[in-house]
């Protein structure tokens, strides 16, 4: 007892303040980022989904307002489903959400399929040789994402590099359309996310026991066999993180089908933007994300599994 | 390098694939021809266009003010968040905290600059704060979504950082406050300087969270980037390019070479200590 006094003597001016309120420093430590995202992250999640049960109206802001004050004491709260409903019943919506599923997902085989001999082949490479590689693979990534999409434009235009390329080697003699259609909005995704799938890929084959390699080889295991029975399989949470990793955010991509896919190259980033930017539909803006959210809901929280599991690498 | 003509062809072709458009951008911001297809001469006219833009100058002036209040928020905020994940144990609350923390890092941006807007929008109506959008409401947003990545960097520093060192402090009756300070301050130094680099540059190069929360008088370099690029090839963004990847280069470079020198100095320490003990 005397010597809690004592303590708490020892402190005086703030410190001492928040002590005799009962607020440790370490939970003072923990409040501020806390409640930073509380605010920032969490209660805008509220929001959209309350407007996204609201109205739209010709006013500032352009949405009606759920909660009114009719008479003293009596307030009226009006919810409309009319968002979801208008979704639902109009094939745009409905396109824009499975071709958005549908793109994003052959990207990922696509970052899968070129991401997988990379990352092995820096976890097999000698030690000295892996920080340059990874370094090499992370470069792109600190230069600016837009001017790297924008690249894929001179390259994959009619008169681009790519044709230019083809026609010269006689391999077509028409240039091709590339630019301005889906395979342009696939190339362009698996471009800017391919060191996402490299990276989580490479931590887990880097960790990878060798000696379980030695001893099939030992039992006479060929090469390729070993690398399905053992490598492939070990491999699998990384190849799952990288791959929540590309899906996730590429379902809701907006710039890149907006710079390289033509205009009939739906995704719902896409429409979403066009709702919020040229329609000013606030509350059906909102309503695409709540419906874009509770398709990716399920995936998020595999990936924060993961994410959980792996002590916290990217 | 890896033994298998297999795995070597993978690489080369991972990054080809990963380096053709940055090097194409950077030979094509020297021609003087406005087309990708003809090569007419070298020439720094696209330099000189960038130079007197004054619209595009003052917003990339913008962002890296932007960018470098944002960075150094995120990464107090990162830190901090890190050293709960990492450091605190089971606390109230956790599942939630690290979902919070690691939703931002996959989430679609739209649905980010969306919600934020919207926040801004009804806290403006109720509280009358933030007055009208423009460069604070940029700052948070950007602070809110970079913290994210500030977090995961200290996070897996601490984590695979000895905590003996710190515990030992403890133990000698330093309060937390002075270990956290003294000792594991300067241990994960390296990770905070990567950490505030990530934030500064995700924040430089965010456009679609910046569209959603931006005023009409705030417009940064993404923007203007974007909407010039949006009308076809611009071949003053290739000069653009070109600088952004100079500076990334150098910058890559020193922090290579300091991380090697801190490297072989810990070294240095660590035999000199063994020689003495």
């Amino acid at each position: 007892m005397a010597e809690t006094i004592q303590s708490e003597m020892r402190h005086t001016g703030f410190l001492g303040l928040l002590q005799r309120v009962g607020l440790s420093g370490r939970a003072l430590v923990m409040a501020v980022p806390y409640a930073w995202l509380l605010l920032f992250f969490l209660i805008p999640f509220l929001i959209v989904l309350k407007i996204a049960l609201a109205e739209s109206q010709m006013a500032i802001p352009p949405f009606t307002s759920l909660i009114e004050n009719v008479e003293e004491l009596k307030y009226q709260i009006t919810v409309t489903f009319y968002n979801f409903h208008y979704m639902v019943t109009d094939d745009l919506y409905i396109v824009a959400y499975l071709n958005s599923l549908k793109i994003a997902f052959i990207s990922t085989i696509c970052c899968l399929l070129l991401g997988y001999p990379v990352a092995y082949a820096i976890a097999k490479a000698d030690p000295k040789w892996r920080a340059p590689l990874l370094m090499l693979i992370i470069l792109p990534f600190w230069t600016s994402f837009l001017i790297r999409v924008y690249a894929w434009i001179g390259i994959l235009s009619n008169n681009g590099v790519l044709n230019n390329v083809l026609l010269w080697l006689g391999i077509i003699d028409q240039p091709l359309q590339i630019l301005y259609t889906p395979v342009a909005t696939y190339i362009g995704i698996t471009y800017s996310y391919l060191p996402f799938m490299i990276l989580p890929l490479y931590s887990t084959l880097e960790k990878l026991d060798n000696t379980l390699l030695e001893a099939a080889a030992d039992l006479g295991c060929p090469p390729w066999k070993a690398f399905l029975k053992i490598t492939l399989p070990l491999s699998v949470p990384g190849m799952i993180a990288g791959s929540l990793l590309v899906f996730i955010p590429a379902t809701g991509e907006f710039v890149i089908p907006e710079l390289l896919g033509g205009p009939d190259t739906l995704m719902i980033g896409r429409t979403l933007w066009t709702e919020f930017f040229n329609n000013r539909d606030w509350p059906l803006a909102s309503a695409v994300a709540v419906a874009l959210l509770l398709f990716l809901v399920v995936p998020i929280m595999i990936f924060q599994n993961v994410q959980g599991k792996q002590g916290g690498h990217p | 390098m890896p033994k298998s003509w297999f795995l070597r062809f993978g690489l080369m072709i991972g990054l080809l694939f990963l380096y053709i458009p940055i090097i194409l951008l950077i030979v094509l911001s020297f021609n003087d021809n406005r087309s990708v297809s003809v090569w007419s001469e070298f020439s720094f006219r696209w330099y000189g266009e960038l130079m007197r833009d004054e619209q595009l100058l003052s917003a990339a002036w913008l962002s890296v003010r932007v960018a470098f209040i944002s960075a150094s928020f995120a990464v107090v905020l990162g830190t901090l968040a890190g050293m709960m994940l990492a450091r605190f144990g089971a606390f109230k609350g956790r599942a939630l905290f690290s979902g919070m923390v690691s939703a931002p890092l996959v989430m679609p941006e739209v649905i980010m600059g969306l919600s934020l807007l919207l926040l801004f929008v009804s806290m403006e109506q109720m509280l009358g704060w933030p007055e009208g959008r423009g460069m604070l409401t940029i700052i948070l947003a950007h602070i809110t979504f970079t913290m994210s990545f500030v977090t995961v960097v200290v996070q897996s520093r601490l984590v695979s950082m000895d905590a003996s060192l710190e515990e030992a402090a403890m133990d000698l009756g330093a309060r937390p406050a002075k270990v956290f300070f003294v000792i594991t301050l300067p241990l994960i130094a390296p990770a905070i300087v990567s950490g505030w680099l990530l934030a500064f540059t995700l924040s430089l190069d965010d456009l679609v969270i910046t569209s959603f929360v931006s005023g009409p008088g705030s417009t940064t370099l993404p923007q203007i980037v974007f909407s010039s690029v949006r009308l076809g090839l611009s071949p003053k963004i290739n000069a653009l390019a070109t600088i952004v990847v100079a500076i990334v280069a150098i910058g890559i470079i020193c922090a290579g070479i300091y991380n090697a020198r801190q490297e072989k100095a810990r070294q240095r320490d660590e035999q000199m200590a063994q020689q003495g003990g």
